[in-house]
């Protein structure tokens, strides 16, 4: 007589062909169930309001241990926003935004710190600790949270997190952000962000200001962190060939000005092919770089 | 049409009253939110100060930036305040014919008052600026952030060894703005004014009690503790840019001083009033 048994479902990469909370008959006659996992991070009809300026509503969003998210979308259509909410920096007007199945809102500050510490965050410009070297921010998070290791540990692991990012330990490792060139600084950023064995990586615009070999290569590090160490990511950019190379999925957010009162704020949520077949105007505008009416609205504003 | 030319100025003024009376309230709720959110902030620091004492490695820094850096300005000020003191008082003591008690006056004005006031003054202007400039550029450029994004809290690990450093050293830096001013007034009374010195000690030492120099040293506590907190949340609060920056950093020095000014008026009420209870009253004067 087969026995139920419940298996954790592995979440493919492209978390649509999944099949989730299914039974089915294993080669060895056991029957099985597909267990739900919660998704690794989870916003639930999230509102974000500065003053009186809305930024973002009612964004509603889950992303999947393994998936890399990008999200796309204008300058000041929150995206930033909705980045830093998902790791609690700015907290939400109302909605949720749970990790793990715990709502951030609602954890201490010693819960807070603990779940942060399976996060890891790209800062637009590295946003490195200008007072230490580079060795020394790139060990930062271990000296904070792992206290047990010995100083020899901490140096070798800071040296093979530096190899991984194409850094040679030798050159950069008493140098200050200052004296190092912005491609650097990003990578050392990487390293430092991975530090921690993360399991979500958070991007903010992780190509911006870069030569377009360089981008490349940030583009190749953030597909080697979700292969080789099977993270999640969330890849905020405004760069089409970058969120193309690196996601599963896109999602388009638009400014909340220029949405009519019972539009979404999200516009797209699919795959790259998706959104080439997009029939959007608003998308496609944007994933062809075209100004269309912008600057006759521009003009009319002024 | 006077009918509603008539209409249309009560309108108008109507709607500069509700102007006004918007801009007024706004106001009133801008400061109101800045002293909560102030309030806020001293106790977070407090409490990571209680939970989790700030690291060595960082302790040790800001003792060294806010203790030894800023001990040569503090001294030097000192200095030159017993100095300028010796010139202002003499000619006034010479008129009554009381020059000799010149150094009661300069040191007893510069234990009580200004020892602390200025070596306070000049903690916020070199030291609080700085921490405000500092912490308003790593909030700029996302450094705050990215400690958060690390979980490590940055009222912890930024705020609380400053605090510590500024508590723990002015008492210790308005001792030695005391010492440099007594001899800066000694050095000008003495040697340039020609007061005889045997006097100038006599009634220094008759008129300044110990109650007096311990008195201006507690007062510093409260200075340093205020500096440290009003410049770290304004680092904190720090708008965009290198204008948010300037911004931060002038008006950390500005509310710094006013804040100074106002302790100290509170402080010295407070005092007195336990020098009369508690001691009797027994102090020295200068006459």
């Amino acid at each position: 007589m087969a026995s139920n048994q419940e298996v954790d479902a592995t979440i493919g990469l492209d978390s649509s062909r999944t099949i989730e909370g299914s039974v089915f008959i294993g080669p060895d006659g056991v029957k099985k169930v597909l267990r739900r996992r919660p998704p690794l991070l989870e916003i639930n009809s999230l509102n974000v309001i500065f003053g009186e300026n809305q930024v973002l509503r009612d964004i509603t969003l889950k992303i999947r241990r393994g998936e890399t998210v990008a999200i796309i979308g204008e300058s000041g259509c929150g995206k930033t926003v909705l980045l830093k909410t998902m790791i609690g920096l700015v907290a939400p007007t109302s909605g949720e935004v749970l990790f793990k199945g715990e709502n951030l809102a609602t954890l201490s500050d010693k819960e807070l710190t603990e779940a942060r510490s399976h996060y890891g965050f790209v800062f637009q410009m590295a946003a490195l600790f200008d007072s230490m070297t580079i060795a020394e921010n790139v060990s930062f998070p271990l000296r904070q949270h792992h206290k047990e290791m010995k100083r020899r540990e901490v140096s070798e692991r800071v040296e093979r997190l530096l190899e991984e990012v194409g850094l040679n330990p030798s050159v950069v490792w008493n140098k200050t952000p200052s004296e190092i060139s912005g491609g650097m600084r990003k990578r050392v950023g990487f390293a430092r962000a991975l530090a921690m064995d993360p399991e979500i990586m958070l991007y903010d615009e992780p190509t911006t200001g870069l030569d377009p070999i360089m981008s490349d290569v940030v583009n190749e590090l953030m597909i080697n962190a979700r292969d080789r160490h099977h993270v999640a990511g969330v890849l905020v950019t405004h760069d089409m060939k970058s969120a193309v190379k690196v996601a599963n999925r896109l999602v388009m957010l638009y400014p909340h000005a220029l949405l009519k009162p019972d539009e979404p704020q999200m516009i797209f949520d699919g795959t790259a092919d998706e959104i080439w077949r997009c029939e959007d105007k608003r998308v496609a505008q944007f994933i062809r770089g075209e100004a269309g009416d912008r600057i006759r609205d521009m003009s009319m504003d002024d | 049409m006077t009918k509603k030319s008539k209409n249309r100025r009560e309108t108008s003024a109507r709607d500069v009253f509700i102007k006004r009376v918007t801009g007024m309230g706004r106001a009133i709720s801008s400061r109101v939110a800045f002293a909560g959110n102030l309030a806020v902030f001293s106790l977070s620091t407090l409490f990571w100060l209680v939970v989790k004492g700030p690291r060595r490695e960082t302790l040790t820094r800001s003792f060294f930036n806010i203790g030894v850096l800023s001990l040569p300005v503090v001294m030097l000020t000192g200095t030159f305040i017993g100095m300028v003191l010796a010139v202002q008082a003499f000619p006034q003591f010479k008129v009554i014919g009381m020059e000799t008690r010149i150094g009661a006056a300069i040191n007893l004005s510069l234990v009580k008052e200004l020892g602390p006031v200025l070596a306070a003054t000049m903690l916020a202007g070199r030291v609080g600026s700085a921490i405000a400039a500092e912490l308003g550029t790593m909030r700029v450029t996302e450094q705050i952030d990215a400690l958060s994004s690390m979980g490590v809290n940055p009222v912890h690990y930024l705020v609380t060894p400053r605090f510590l450093a500024c508590l723990i050293l002015i008492p210790g830096l308005t001792l030695f703005a005391d010492l440099m001013g007594v001899i800066g007034g000694a050095f000008f009374s003495i040697k340039l004014l020609d007061v005889d010195w045997s006097y100038y000690w006599e009634y220094s030492r008759h008129a300044v009690a110990m109650y007096d120099v311990l008195a201006g040293m507690f007062k510093s506590v409260f200075f340093g503790g205020a500096i440290a907190l009003i410049c770290c949340h304004q680092g904190f609060r720090c708008g965009a840019g290198a204008e948010g920056v300037g911004k931060a950093a002038t008006s950390s020095f500005v509310l710094s001083f006013v804040a100074i000014l106002f302790l100290d008026l509170l402080l010295d009420v407070m005092l007195d009033q336990f020098h009369e209870l508690v001691l009797g009253g027994q102090s020295g004067s200068v006459v």
